[in-house]
């Protein structure tokens, strides 16, 4: 079964790199990425640039609206994800807890759906 | 099902009414519950073929006899009804349907034994309360799969309107099969802070039940009961673990007061007022044992802890006779390894027993001054009552209406109030 992982973070924090902690954490996640493609979990990962750089997109009334800005104004950002086969919840979790971003932010597990047939 | 099911008993052959299989049906449901949904691999599955199972019991046992295994039988039946179902939907649907129905049949063993049924339960507590769910949540699925309560009992215990109740079930139930929560009991690393979330679940079942409430009073009841019915299976099903022990001494020491508590008018009765002639014996006597296992296996947890000092009140004969002094360490000790409000207060009314009231009430403004129980009617009452008995009556009374503002239970309201009128100076 594959589970999204998504990695919300303070993004300020981690753009001002206080005493080279952003550098630690991309030290971390290379290790921890390296060690999920090794025990066969990693599908897919990518980190996202800042929300400054998001657009939203609706369509009202047969009209696309185009704003500028991420989905929702929140304290901590979505940054990144892993796309990850686990075999049930608790393994989900498990990996959830070790991206490194834990430690800092929150990470979001969310089961991938799949259509019969 | 037809008469080729398993088990049937030779000799002298049992034709029970519809009411005796409805009753064997009750008494063995959270049991086959947790079997079955262990073979379906689904929550909603094997509830739907239990209501089959019984559909059938119902009508085949009062005319060929109550089969020798009625639980192996109904296991039988339902995971039989649950495949036809899935056969069914595979022949109309998908592929993926007729391979679900093929790997339940495999999954089904020859013998369903004693000790498979309890491992199931075991299982289903483990996945019934997973920190994935809400607690709300985790509390209604154990009621309704391991207790077997009906959605509209859960409702009314938990006084909410069904429909929400029954949402929040499907919710909960769709979660665990979307998400894939396991069927599992965790391994070691995992089990400490899994049977932590078990415990807490079973604690605030009875705590709903004990919770003095007007009106579904018969609910309640059921509530307390069937916490230390789960109690009973966790001590049963994880000998080693000595805090399942001790929260079940402590649900048994604290039952034992129920009839005690509220006197014939429905009115609280403190501790120190109760009549202790009308508390359960064998209930105490069961919960001390259980405490003293529990003390015996190493430092005590936090359900030990309170379990003891709940032991220590079971043990005074009479009021006069509490050894304050004891319940004050106790409560000393659960401080460094629970810390909250709550269990400060107590300890802080602990010491005003052992010390006097004055010691008591230093504590209990120590806690006001730090906010931590803020909104929390149970401080100024407790105040209230120090004060009353160092004869500061007019700050009693403030404090007696601080309290009244902040309470919210009808029994304690009144309690509160009698209590104020007590301390008021008598009108004219």
């Amino acid at each position: 079964m594959q589970y999204l992982l998504l990695i919300y973070d303070n993004e300020a924090e981690m753009a001002a790199n206080r005493s080279g902690a952003t550098d630690v954490m991309m030290k971390d996640y290379r290790e921890f990425t390296d060690s999920i493609v090794k025990s066969g979990n990693m599908k897919a990962g990518d980190a996202l640039q800042p929300t400054s750089t998001a657009t939203c997109v609706r369509i009202r009334n047969g009209k696309t609206l185009t704003t500028d800005g991420p989905f929702a104004e929140t304290k901590e950002q979505l940054g990144g994800y892993y796309l990850i086969e686990a075999k049930d919840l608790d393994e989900a979790t498990k990996i959830a807890a070790r991206v490194p971003s834990a430690k800092s932010g929150t990470i979001e597990v969310r089961p991938v759906r799949v259509f019969a047939g | 099902m037809t008469a080729s099911a398993p088990g049937l008993s030779s000799g002298a052959v049992q034709h029970p009414s519809r009411d005796a299989v409805e009753r064997v049906f009750k008494q063995e449901r959270g049991r086959i519950l947790a079997t079955l949904i262990r073979i379906l691999g689904d929550i909603d599955l094997g509830e739907e073929a239990l209501a089959a199972a019984l559909e059938a019991a119902v009508v085949q046992w009062p005319e060929e006899g109550t089969p020798a295994n009625p639980r192996a039988w109904l296991i039988r039946a339902a995971r039989n009804k649950a495949v036809d179902q899935m056969r069914r939907r595979a022949l109309f649907e998908d592929k993926r349907a007729e391979m679900e129905a093929d790997a339940a049949l495999e999954r089904d063993e020859p013998e369903i034994d004693e000790v498979a049924v309890r491992d199931d339960q075991l299982r289903l507590i483990f996945t019934c309360c997973h920190p994935a769910l809400a607690v709300e949540a985790q509390v209604a699925l154990t009621l309704r799969t391991l207790c077997g309560l009906e959605t509209e009992e859960i409702a009314r215990a938990f006084l909410v309107p069904a429909p929400t109740m029954a949402q929040r079930l499907v919710r909960a139930k769709a979660k665990i099969k979307q998400a894939r929560i396991p069927y599992r009991v965790p391994d070691a690393e995992d089990l400490p802070e899994r049977l932590d979330a078990v415990l807490a679940v079973v604690y605030l079942v009875f705590n709903e039940g004990y919770a003095a409430s007007s009106g579904a009073a018969l609910i309640r009841r059921e509530l307390c009961a069937e916490a230390i019915r789960l109690g009973r299976l966790l001590v049963e099903l994880l000998p080693g673990e000595s805090e399942a022990r001790a929260l079940l001494a402590l649900m048994l020491l604290t039952d034992a007061r129920r009839d005690a508590r509220v006197d014939a008018a429905g009115e609280m009765v403190l501790l120190e007022d109760q009549d202790r002639a009308r508390w359960d014996r064998e209930e105490i006597r069961e919960g001390l044992a259980l405490v003293e296992a529990a003390l015996r296996a190493g430092p005590p947890g936090a359900y030990a802890l309170q379990a003891a000092i709940a032991g220590v009140h079971a043990r005074a004969a009479r009021a006069e006779e509490t050894d304050w002094r004891e319940i004050a360490a106790l409560y000393a000790v659960l401080r460094t390894a629970n810390p909250s409000g709550v269990v400060a207060l107590n300890h802080a009314a602990a010491v005003a027993m052992a010390e006097g009231p004055a010691a008591g009430l230093r504590l209990m403004d120590a806690l006001g001054a730090d906010g931590s129980l803020a909104g929390y009617h149970l401080l100024p009452a407790a105040r209230a009552d120090l004060l009353r008995r160092l004869g500061r009556l007019a700050e009693a009374a403030a404090a007696y209406r601080e309290a009244l503002a902040l309470v919210g239970n009808e029994t304690d309201r009144r309690f509160l109030e009698r209590r104020l009128a007590q301390v008021s100076p008598a009108r004219a």
